[in-house]
């Protein structure tokens, strides 16, 4: 049954993306499998040809990415993902899609939430930073997806989408309808041959340098341009969400599929009469510094919450500077397999955690992590 | 050098009462000027390409994936539509391209280093899946743009800066013969390996590019030309020995000829 | 002194040449040598003495793209000393 009929269907979040997707115009892509990113590249295989789009299977991530930079380059609607090794691989291609200014959109399915280094600060070379979206179901994942492809052209700039096992694997019902998100520039610098020999052949390049006898930037003023480009980014597009902050005593910060988890520990602390507030950003990058320091202000400890040894807490860190101490209560936890569904990931032990923080402060002894038993 | 008692003619002008049979450059190329060695063969490669693309009516339709080389410069100097990939990267860009402009005449320029180094897997799995694009090799044995150190490609015996005393096979390993090697694959279609080491070279060269294009245009499957060209910067010998070396050297092992044809 | 019919004839660009000298030996009647004078970017230069085809070949080799070539509608006559 095709998916993108525009009825609500239980689907695993994997389809959903894939949908949402191809709903947005997508109509190329390439992976490789990994898990837990292998059924969304199923999915493209599966709903790309119905619409006349072209999905590879690509030989290796590598050429994963090089495939989807070369769509690009034609004006189409492109996109690649993998879980975060599969991203390891691209990060060349992902530094020079960024300074060719292509607006490439990358699904990461993480093994929990240990990429968001290599998501936030460019895991490649040079000044980049991607436009990271974090859904945390499966309903925001397909708004997400259709956000990444339009902010994707409307900056001419990479957007990472980071999903999770779960965010995968995970089935909720939704409906894939598009969803006009506003009006975007021609693609004037697309490749077709069409202009050769005019004196006015196009140039894709990362290198900021044109055609003889055109204008072009060179790479210095080139660099900085897209540093520029990125800063302005950075001023508009923060998402992020916050609830019960105002009066908060303790402030949770989380990200993605863990953060429904904190969002509903919070919820049942306020019902209790617990002070506890929660901040989740949407955007991972442009990171909500603004919102971090306004909820810190006032806040006896600020915990972050992230499935990993810690790597959100330094944005987190930077935004609250000093207001309040910040507090680590995730930590790695995972599956035998390594994919990222560990024990930790469970609202009462999540619970234990904020509370431990927010009755003792930020120097409370935490309980032990939970052990996966299998290893 | 000057040859006495022969009369030197006026090569400055327009002659009277003459046709021009021979331009300075191809039309789609946009400046004379580069800054590549003296002598070196990679113009040579490039001018027959565009001549190819302009006899064969496909200027409007071609667009140019470039990889890393000394023939990056020509990036900017070709009007073609061009994308710039990375060093090895080339025919997986050319794929993404070719599958959204199927009409397209897609194709890569790529030097040994580039294509034989860095992006063995990637001309291999190309050819293997039998795109349908053009991936043109220029092949002189050396990482000529980073100081002309040992290539995949490097020839036994074969002088070069990592390799002083010649490329000795205990230590270094042995070419890879990439024409010979795709020519394998079942989803090529069309491979040849030409020279420009002299006029004839050029000539016979061109007509490989030719039947590379027109195997692209009919839709048989992936279309690969090898072309030797010299680098006397690189092989430490003076300009006018390059075509000799390269005889005697990549030559003898990279022989040139039509590697595979889809009839 | 004899006569020289030359079917072709060149036009040298000689600013753009970088004296790699692979023309003198790719012109089948040998007909081009290198200068005593150099260019400005210092490189000696190809020059054209009769007898030229208007074959392509100095064009076909040149790195630089240095030749144009022509074929003449009646073959130029030049004297030259045994």
């Amino acid at each position: 049954m095709s998916a993108i009929a525009p009825t609500r269907r239980l689907m695993e979040g994997s389809e959903a993306i894939a949908s949402a997707a191809i709903a947005a115009g997508c109509r190329f892509f390439a992976g490789y499998p990994m898990t837990p990113f292998t059924e969304v590249l199923e999915h493209f295989a599966r709903l790309l040809p119905e619409v006349g789009g072209v999905c590879v299977n690509a030989e290796s991530e590598l050429e994963a990415v090089g495939m989807a930079w070369g769509a690009l380059a034609t004006g189409a609607r492109a996109a690649t993902g993998s879980t975060g090794q599969g991203l390891s691989l691209m990060q060349e291609s992902f530094s020079e899609i960024t300074l060719a200014q292509l607006p490439l959109v990358v699904f990461n399915m993480a093994r929990g939430q240990q990429d968001y280094f290599q998501a936030t600060r460019g895991g490649g070379h040079g000044d980049y930073r991607h436009i990271v979206l974090a859904p945390s179901d499966i309903t925001e994942a397909a708004e997400l997806t259709q956000l990444a492809f339009y902010l994707a052209d409307r900056w001419r700039h990479p957007v990472l989408v980071y999903g999770d096992y779960l965010t995968g694997h995970m089935q909720e019902a939704v409906s894939v309808e598009r969803v006009d998100l506003g009006p975007l520039p021609d693609k004037d610098w697309a490749v077709d041959g069409s202009r050769n020999g005019t004196g006015r052949s196009r140039s894709v390049s990362p290198l900021g340098l044109g055609k003889v006898g055109q204008d072009a930037p060179g790479i210095e003023r080139h660099l900085r341009a897209v540093v520029a480009k990125q800063e302005r980014i950075a001023a508009q597009e923060v998402r992020v969400e916050t609830a019960f902050t105002d009066d908060a005593e303790t402030v949770v910060v989380a990200f993605g599929t863990p953060a429904k988890f904190v969002k509903y520990v919070v919820h049942q602390l306020r019902a209790e009469g617990e002070r506890v507030g929660y901040v989740r950003p949407i955007t991972l990058w442009p990171f909500p510094y603004e919102a971090v320091a306004r909820t810190a202000e006032g806040a006896r400890a600020v915990a972050t919450f992230e499935l990993c040894a810690g790597q959100m807490i330094d944005d987190v860190r930077l935004g609250v500077l000093g207001r309040a101490p910040v507090v680590g209560i995730g930590g790695i936890s995972t599956d035998g397999s390594g994919f990222g569904v560990g024990p930790l990931l469970d609202a009462e032990i999540i619970r234990e955690r904020v509370l431990a923080v927010h009755r003792h402060g930020a120097d409370a002894v935490l309980p032990p992590l939970p052990v996966n038993d299998r290893g | 050098m000057v040859d006495a008692g022969r009369p030197v003619l006026d090569t400055s002008a327009e002659p009277v009462g003459a046709h021009k049979v021979g331009d300075f450059k191809p039309d789609l190329l946009l400046t004379q000027e580069h800054h590549l060695c003296p002598g070196c063969g990679e113009p040579l490669a490039l001018r027959i390409l565009l001549e190819t693309l302009q006899e064969l009516g496909v200027a409007q339709r071609a667009v140019m994936v470039a990889g890393i080389g000394c023939y990056t410069s020509f990036s900017a100097t070709v009007d073609v539509d061009l994308v710039q990939a990375l060093h090895g990267r080339a025919p997986s860009v050319a794929t993404g391209v070719k599958r959204m402009l199927p009409d397209g005449v897609v194709f890569t320029l790529q030097g040994d280093g580039d294509m034989v180094n860095e992006g063995l897997q990637e001309v291999l799995h190309t050819a293997a899946r039998g795109e349908r694009v053009t991936c043109v090799l220029l092949n002189n044995g050396v990482f000529g743009e980073t100081g002309g150190h040992m290539t995949a490609t490097s020839v036994l015996g074969q002088r070069t800066k990592n390799t002083l005393d010649g490329r000795d096979a205990a230590y270094h390993g042995y070419p890879i013969l990439i024409g010979n090697l795709i020519a394998t694959l079942q989803g090529a279609a069309y491979v040849a390996r030409g020279s420009v080491n002299n006029a004839g070279s050029v000539a016979r060269t061109k007509k490989m590019l030719r039947r590379a294009f027109e195997t692209q245009l009919r839709g048989d499957g992936f279309s690969f030309v090898e072309v030797l060209t010299m680098c006397p910067t690189g092989w430490f010998v003076p300009t006018a020995e390059g075509p000799g070396y390269m005889t005697e050297t990549l030559g003898e092992v990279h022989v040139v000829g039509e590697l595979k044809t889809v009839l | 002194m004899t006569v020289v019919r030359s079917r072709g004839t060149v036009r040298i660009d000689v600013d753009t040449c970088k004296g790699c000298e692979l023309c003198i030996t790719a012109c089948p009647p040998r007909v081009l040598s290198m200068s005593s004078e150099v260019n400005h970017l210092g490189y000696r230069y190809p020059q054209l003495h009769p007898g030229c085809t208007g074959c392509n070949a100095c064009r076909d080799v040149c790195p630089d793209f240095c030749f144009e070539v022509y074929r003449f509608d009646a073959p130029l006559l030049t004297e030259v000393a045994e």
